[in-house]
């Protein structure tokens, strides 16, 4: 793993109102790494990663994503990484084919370009017979699958996940951590939330975030080793019960 | 231009998928035109009258024969007594009372003079105005013909009547539909541009793609023009139908250019989908967007001047439908349809509705966040 930091953040905050979502986050993030993100529901997760992603206007703090302040270049980070949101955000009346070629269309990507790379995704994807089917035809964890294929389609330098796996069976979402080693392995750097706790142990690193703020971030090893634990579901629960903020 | 060609070619694809929004581009119109015209037609006819004849004379029922043989009026009562009469209005059953007095006959041929009693149910306004003088002009010819036949030599007419003729400009027969029908048409583009718009931006933020959407480097004016432009084509579309409706079922065929109407139909578009574009994005929701234009439709409605003329609005009112850009294309529409006006006779009108196209697209762009 190489040392370049692609994603900093230091004292990173967003409030509402006088609700403090994230409060004063500060972490790097290595290129080519699976970054885990990891918090209850409410903890702020989301509300960070829409920061990082431009979505969000952070109110005070610093962060660069690729090399771009989060404040002034946000339109420039959006051209170097990819999103998949909380919600399923494929557009359901079009088919596999039509997706794919609209995002790669508006990340500007050539004709050739799209053609080559669709024949090979939905290869990998085993969706080659569907690739003329609307997208609502297809199960959820396939849905899943595509969105993630999608989201990395314009070989992003970093890819955001929330939740990709939320409400998808064991085995589908096996089969999706192998995608996120293989978008890894080609350089793609993986922030991703999520509240499985064994999806945990296949991060490089994970960080914990209790009411807004970061408690914990090391490798899930180190972690485990420091709060004398077995598992990460039981330092997740050690660092989690400390939360006073109610789950929404 | 690369990345609007990608946002044109997904969103006319989804509209031609989606058999709800073909059902209102063809549907709605053919409905609308065919339904409404024949339900706003301001000619009051069938009134309901209750004729109370004291008199039972010959004049009396000469005049009562006059009235119902004009063909406004149904005489649903012909009676002697008022009470019962006066149970009719109240039961909703007649819309005007007439009492002939009992001396009727006698005052008319020893006095030359003779009192009737009108008695109006005024529950509806029109109605109660448009009959009553109806009613007057009848009783008034009436009087004319008994005087004619009294006057032997009318060389000598004891009186001088003045006798006015009238030809209607623009609309000989006073046809309601060729008034009626271009106004709809107006509506049906309004609420097509700016509900389609406004829905379907409003079922992306719903759905979450919006987001998808606002997270690539897609430029604000590129999605923007994404949704104009398919909505604009479609606009065009569903008016080009309505035109062709006018004119097989009603003979409606503007006396002016169509190409004066469709230069202003354009531009009007741009107005009311900037208005679509404005509703969705301060709707978070698609009941939120519908109960918004709903709200907005509503005075557009009323206060386009389509039913109502606007110069009889009180002041203020008149300044409102300044606001409305309804108002502007519905008199623009009757002006090219039925006196055949050209664009110098538009150009107010056109200026204005461009100034409405720029400055609700302009509040639009301002109002959309690509970030929270």
């Amino acid at each position: 793993m190489s040392t370049d930091k692609v994603i900093t953040a230091e004292q990173l905050t967003k409030r509402f109102g006088d609700f403090t979502a994230v409060d004063a986050i500060s972490f790097d993030v290595y290129k080519g790494e699976i970054f885990g993100f990891l918090g209850a529901n409410g903890a702020g997760k989301t509300t960070a990663m829409r920061m990082l992603s431009g979505l969000s206007m952070p109110t005070s703090g610093k962060a660069s994503v690729a090399g771009f302040d989060v404040y002034k270049e946000n339109e420039k980070i959006k051209q170097n990484i990819g999103y998949m949101s909380q919600k399923f955000s494929l557009y359901e009346d079009l088919t596999v084919k039509e997706n794919i070629r609209f995002y790669a269309g508006i990340y500007g990507k050539s004709d050739q370009f799209i053609k080559e790379k669709t024949a090979l995704v939905l290869e990998q994807l085993h969706l080659t017979a569907e690739g003329n089917k609307l997208v609502k035809s297809l199960p959820l964890g396939w849905k899943q699958k595509l969105a993630f294929s999608v989201a990395i389609f314009h070989e992003p330098q970093i890819v955001f996940l929330d939740e990709p796996t939320g409400g998808v069976d064991p085995v589908t979402r096996r089969e999706f951590w192998n995608m996120i080693y293989l978008a890894a392995e080609a350089g793609i750097t993986v922030f991703v939330t999520t509240h499985y706790m064994d999806e945990a142990e296949y991060c490089n690193r994970v960080s914990i975030m209790v009411d807004g703020r970061i408690d914990a971030l090391d490798t899930p090893e180190q972690l485990k080793r420091t709060y004398g634990v077995t598992s990460m579901d039981d330092v997740f629960l050690k660092l989690a019960r400390k939360a006073v903020r109610s789950a929404d | 231009m690369r990345t609007l060609k990608f946002l044109l070619q997904k969103e006319f694809r989804q509209i031609f998928r989606d058999p709800s929004i073909l059902r209102i581009i063809f549907i709605m119109p053919v409905i609308q035109l065919i339904v409404l015209p024949w339900a706003a037609d301001y000619e009051i006819k069938n009134i309901k009258l209750a004729v109370i004849d004291h008199d039972r004379s010959d004049y009396s029922r000469s005049l009562t024969n006059k009235i119902t043989a004009s063909g406004y009026f149904i005489l649903t009562d012909y009676t002697s007594s008022f009470e019962q009469t006066l149970g009719e209005i109240e039961h909703d059953k007649a819309d005007i009372i007439l009492e002939i007095p009992a001396s009727f006959e006698k005052d008319l041929v020893k006095e030359s003079e003779s009192k009737l009693f009108m008695a109006v149910n005024a529950i509806n306004g029109v109605k109660a105005g448009l009959g009553s003088s109806y009613l007057r002009s009848i009783i008034q010819d009436y009087n004319r013909e008994v005087r004619t036949e009294w006057i032997q030599f009318p060389r000598f007419s004891p009186e001088t009547s003045i006798e006015v003729t009238n030809s209607n400009w623009f609309n000989p027969s006073m046809n309601y539909k060729v008034f009626m029908v271009p106004g709809i048409l107006v509506l049906l583009l309004t609420m097509v541009g700016s509900n389609l718009t406004a829905i379907n931006i409003v079922k992306e933020k719903e759905i979450g793609t919006i987001e998808q959407i606002n997270v690539t480097p897609v430029k604000k004016f590129h999605f923007i023009l994404g949704k104009l432009i398919p909505f604009w084509v479609l606009g065009l579309l569903v008016f080009t139908i309505g035109f062709g409706i006018a004119w097989i079922v009603y003979g409606i065929y503007p006396a002016g250019s169509f190409l004066t109407i469709y230069l202003f139909a354009a531009v009007y578009l741009l107005a009311v989908l900037g208005l679509g574009l404005l509703i969705s994005t301060y709707a978070n929701n698609q009941q939120q967007a519908m109960l918004i234009s709903f709200f907005l439709m509503m005075i557009f409605v009323l206060m386009g001047g389509l039913y109502t003329s606007i110069d009889s609005m009180p002041g203020w009112a008149q300044a409102i439908t300044k606001a409305n850009p309804v108002s502007y294309f519905i008199e623009v529409i009757r002006m090219v349809v039925l006196k055949g006006s050209g664009l110098a006779d538009i150009k107010y009108q056109l200026l204005t509705i461009l100034g409405f196209a720029v400055l609700l697209n302009g509040w639009a762009v301002v109002n959309y966040h690509k970030r929270s």
